[in-house]
């Protein structure tokens, strides 16, 4: 069985496209083969800057022959009938057969469709392939119409069996499939003629390149941690750099040098940030100072001087960038030394954060009050929470986060401490940002928790408070992600709050037209308070409010919250229904104890017990229900022992009497699990009362005693979570 | 007399070698521009010329104002006022990036020696409403020139394609030359009786030209001179075709050289701080509009492949 070759080899692909191009190639490929009828042993795709590669191991040589026989009309049909089948087909009346069926001659068309050659297969499959291949940004070049990635230079297309190398027929805009390839760019630029895979990928390592991305990764990665250990350091392990690297060099050569003394005081994340930024260097670090003192970086080729122009090229460039960091820095410091880090953010006024919802120092004035009224529920000092929150971003005017936004917050808590300000200060200028995907840490202390709730809340509540909701695909100010960091925070620290009415103040606050909350610092002059009450007072009376009023939207809000919190849940094995029946209970604006009680709920529904007690209450509430409905009294109270009648209705009057006892004290302990073992102890004389006593006899007073003993059982289930909205 | 091997000597001898090297390839060896400009790309042989079909090769240098890079000439890499080397080649040839490999030899660069790559970068200039794909190229971790094959100008697609380079002038002689700071780049011959340096000639300019361009400048008489150039331009393009003497005579350069203007006098009143973050876009749509219809008038001239015959 043949294999099959296939390299596109173009000017260079970016290294970010390459690992899906790669696993489209093979798709697209094999796809396409195994649709025309090919079968293949294993495929395997590569690349390099400059190819693209595809090599397919025992392909089939050809397609089989498919025979279809399709049953027509009577051979006695109408004209028109026998017309239609004959169009359908695509035969002639003299290619048909008869054949006798018990309703007499009926016509059959067999068709047969021969197999196809490999060759002639692949061609067509490769060039739909490369006409409508998938690639995030593609390009026309010269007269061409061809769109690719960066110009594509050649098609190397060759089916290898025992017997040679064949070339595969076919040809895409001008450019003739061939069985030659090229080496590296500079090291071994002449065309050679390959004949198998394995050919191939031994003739390229010769002329200087790796065809195997994973092999490049694993070289570089080696000679790095091995020149770093050579000198007593270690690499800073980066992997999205090692692969981002391995995709722009064909020949990878890893030259390490020193970064200069000058430089060395600069934050490790400032000499990280600006070498894998700008130079895609590996830092690496020195455990002894434990600073960042080496970098390495990774050349495209051998030189006869072993990389010492290459690397005396990279440090000038290196101390160019550096300088300008270094530049930053020290403004930065200065700034914060003269004016603070709050008077370094002093600009935010003029930056807006949205149209409708004024500046981003609006913003932080809302935060600052929103983060003063979460500070106690967190067990923060709201005086701190409040001073945190007015400098948190105030780096966003920094030079240096001007330079590199990836590192706003962090700046921020450099420049606190260079400031004094207190460490919970300045832990929060990078905590209130966390969590920033669903696999980051949340903030750990109660100061960046306050602040970073109140910022969530305080985007969550704007955008609501003008109406600019997700809809759908579109999240253009990343709402879910905001709401989700919120329910995170909560129920990872364990924080208990109610959030209507925080949120519905924090609405109030950020609706267009609302007065700017009064900074609450002791140098404010009374005139000044004065004056604000009384725009505050105008505001009030001229605000046109949005449509709704603030409860309105805030449990609109409050209900977006319970749906991230069904898909956070969710992705966590709980069932929706046992978030609705815990939902559907008082006090569900408070996340930590919604998830606290569903939780419980979804164990304690995974046990026999449970799965048991659920059909017993769900018996009951159906019975109490149907007689409830149709006498049109409600059975809630007085059920009475002295009324029972059999020994399973008194061991249930005491088995509720018992439970009632325990539940209590652990439902008002918040104890679910407790609450939900002591209504287990409930299944076994629940069972046995239904299956020894009939609920509805003729005794109506012994019928309405029952009656009231199933509300009291309806009542205790009820208390831990609304059980009628369970399934099953 | 400038050596055609070796490594070069002053600024100008990069420059020279680069105008050799591009005319021994067959290109028109054009002169600046002479407006100012914030890139090379804005000359009208670039602009203009990557539109329609008929094939164009040009190379030139350009003077190019970028107010808000000013720095009073102490910043040893960052000016005002710099020079961009600018190559267009339509349609783009299949060796494009052999011959520019070429170009970096000739002003002696030994590929050999320096680690030469192709990385990512594409291109976009909102105001002249074009776009392309391309790669900055660097070498030894600089960036030493953009690489663009054009897609689109003035909202036209571009056929055949256009390929576009451009040198940052100064950085790529400092870099061949080995000089850290710009003001003490050799602009003439070292050994030249009267031997200047790039200071010599452009400390002062930098200075004087930072000071009005950030402090100096009349915010009020620019906003008027850029809705001068505005209505200029529009009244350009929407005149009759035909000349009082019945000539058809569209005049696409002169209406896109007001667009040139109106796009530095926004650059002058962006280094002045006057323009709001909001107010930013418009301005730039305002200009990408004079943009479009100067390309849109072009294509229907001769030299845009609109009239045959």
């Amino acid at each position: 069985m043949p294999d099959l070759l296939i390299e596109l080899f173009s000017e260079e692909i970016p290294a970010r496209m390459q690992p899906r191009a790669r696993e489209d190639l093979k798709k697209l490929m094999t796809d396409g083969l195994v649709e025309a009828g090919l079968t293949y042993g294993h495929a395997e795709a590569f690349s390099t800057p400059r190819r693209l590669v595809l090599a397919i191991e025992g392909l089939t040589a050809e397609s089989p022959t498919l025979r279809e026989e399709r049953r027509g009309p009577r051979a006695d049909a109408p004209a028109q009938a026998i017309e239609g089948f004959l169009r359908s087909t695509g035969l002639s009346r003299d290619q048909l057969e008869e054949r006798e069926e018990k309703k007499g001659a009926m016509l059959y068309a067999v068709i047969e469709r021969p197999g196809r050659k490999a060759p002639e297969i692949v061609a067509e499959v490769l060039e739909r392939t490369i006409r409508a291949f998938p690639w995030p940004k593609a390009m026309r070049w010269s007269t061409g119409s061809l769109r690719w990635v960066r110009p594509l230079h050649s098609i190397l297309c060759l089916l290898t069996t025992d017997a040679g190398a064949e070339v595969v027929p076919l040809e895409v805009d001008g450019i003739a499939a061939g069985a030659t390839t090229r080496g590296h760019r500079f090291m071994a630029p002449d065309a050679f003629t390959v004949s198998s895979f394995e050919d191939y990928a031994a003739k390229l390592k010769a002329a200087k390149v790796i065809l195997d991305p994973a092999e490049r990764e694993a070289a570089i990665w080696h000679e790095a941690t091995t020149q770093a250990f050579a000198q007593g350091c270690e690499l800073v392990e980066d992997k999205g750099l090692l692969t981002e690297i391995a995709g722009l060099v064909e020949w990878p050569v890893v030259l390490m040098g020193g970064i200069g003394e000058a430089f060395l005081g600069l934050p490790a994340e400032v000499l990280q940030t600006s070498m894998k930024e700008h130079q895609k260097f590996f830092s690496v670090r020195n455990p002894k100072t434990g600073r960042i003192e080496k970098f390495v970086t990774v050349a495209n080729r051998e030189t006869v001087d072993h990389g010492a122009t290459i690397l005396a090229g990279n440090l000038k460039v290196l101390s160019a960038r550096l300088s300008d960091a270094r530049f930053f820095w020290e403004n930065d410091l200065r700034t914060v030394k003269s004016v603070g880090l709050e008077g370094m953010g002093a600009g935010l006024s003029d930056v807006t954060f949205h149209n409708k919802l004024g500046s981003v120092a609006d913003k932080i004035a809302r935060i600052a009050a929103l983060a003063r009224e979460i500070a106690p529920l967190v067990g923060a000092g709201p005086d701190l929470a409040a001073e945190a929150a007015r400098v948190v971003k105030s780096d966003l005017r920094s030079e240096m986060v001007g330079e590199f936004p990836e590192l706003q917050g962090i700046m921020g808590g450099y420049y606190a401490r260079a400031e004094g300000l207190p460490e919970a200060v300045a832990e929060a200028c990078k905590s209130h940002y966390q969590p920033l995907g669903p696999s980051d840490e949340v903030p750990a202390e109660a100061v960046g928790m306050a602040v970073a709730l109140a910022d969530k809340i305080d985007t969550l509540a704007g955008f609501w408070a003008i109406d600019e909701k997700p809809t759908g695909s579109k999240d253009p100010f990343a709402l879910r992600r905001a709401a989700l960091g919120v329910i995170r925070i909560a129920v990872e620290n364990g924080l208990r709050f109610g959030l209507a009415g925080i949120a519905e103040r924090a609405i109030a606050r950020a609706r267009p037209g609302a007065p700017a909350p009064a900074a609450q610092r002791s140098d404010m002059v009374v005139a000044e308070q004065v004056a604000a009450l009384h725009e505050q007072h105008l505001a009030e009376t001229a605000a046109d409010a949005p449509e709704g009023s603030g409860a309105e939207v805030a449990a609109s809000l409050l209900a977006f919250f319970h749906d991230r919190l069904k898909v956070h849940l969710r992705d966590q094995g709980i069932r929706h229904d046992v978030i609705d029946a815990c939902l559907a209970m008082p006090g569900n604006d408070d996340l930590a104890l919604l998830v606290k009680r569903a939780e419980a709920l979804a164990a304690f529904l995974a046990t026999d017990d449970g799965v048991n007690l659920l059909q017993g209450f769900k018996r009951a509430n159906n019975i109490l229900t149907q007689a409830e409905e149709k006498d049109g009294v409600e059975y809630s109270f007085g059920a009475d022992p002295k009324f029972a009648e059999d020994d399973s209705e008194r061991a249930l009057f005491a088995a509720l009497d018992a439970g009632e006892a325990a539940i209590a004290p652990a439902m008002a302990a918040e104890n679910f699990p407790a609450a939900m073992a002591a209504m287990a102890a409930l299944r076994a004389p629940i069972d046995a009362f239904f299956e020894a006593v009939q609920i509805n006899t003729d005794n109506q007073i012994v019928r309405r005693n029952r009656l009231n003993l199933l509300s009291r059982i309806r009542t205790i289930c009820l208390q831990v979570a609304d059980l009628t909205r369970l399934e099953g | 007399m400038a050596a055609t091997h070796g490594v070069p000597r002053s600024f100008q001898e990069v420059i020279l070698r680069l105008q050799g090297y591009w005319a021994s390839k067959g290109c028109a060896v054009l002169q600046p521009y002479d407006m100012e400009v914030g890139a090379g790309t804005f000359h009208p042989a670039t602009t203009l010329r990557s539109l329609g079909t008929r094939p164009w090769a040009a190379a030139y240098v350009q003077p190019s104002r970028r107010p808000t890079d000013g720095r009073y000439g102490e910043n040893p890499n960052r000016m005002q006022h710099y020079y961009q080397y600018q190559v267009l080649i339509k349609p783009s040839p299949p060796d494009l990036q052999a011959l520019y490999l070429g170009s970096l030899e000739a002003i002696g660069i030994d590929t050999a020696l320096h680690d030469i790559r192709f990385v990512e970068d594409d291109w976009e200039s909102p105001t002249l409403g074009a776009w392309g794909l391309g790669w900055e190229v660097w070498c030894d971790g600089m960036e030493v020139s953009q690489f663009t094959y054009f897609q689109q100008v003035g909202g036209h697609d571009c056929h055949p394609v256009s390929g576009e380079l451009t040198y940052g002038l100064e950085r790529l002689a400092m870099y061949v030359l080995g000089i850290d700071h710009v003001m003490e780049m050799p602009f003439n011959d070292p050994a030249a009786p009267i031997p200047l340096s790039y200071g010599d000639i452009f400390r002062q300019t930098e200075q004087e030209y930072s000071r009005w361009n950030f402090d100096q400048a009349d915010t009020a008489m620019l906003l008027k001179h850029f809705e001068d150039a505005e209505a200029e331009c529009d009244r350009i393009l929407t005149a009759e075709p035909e000349d009082a003497a019945g000539r058809r005579i569209v005049m696409a350069h002169p209406a896109y050289d007001q667009c040139i203007k109106a796009s530095h006098l926004f650059n002058l009143l962006d280094a002045r701080g006057v323009i709001s973050v909001t107010e930013r876009q418009a301005y730039i749509g305002r200009v990408r509009a004079l943009a479009k219809r100067c390309a849109d008038a072009f294509v229907t001239t001769e030299a845009g492949g609109g009239v045959t015959g």
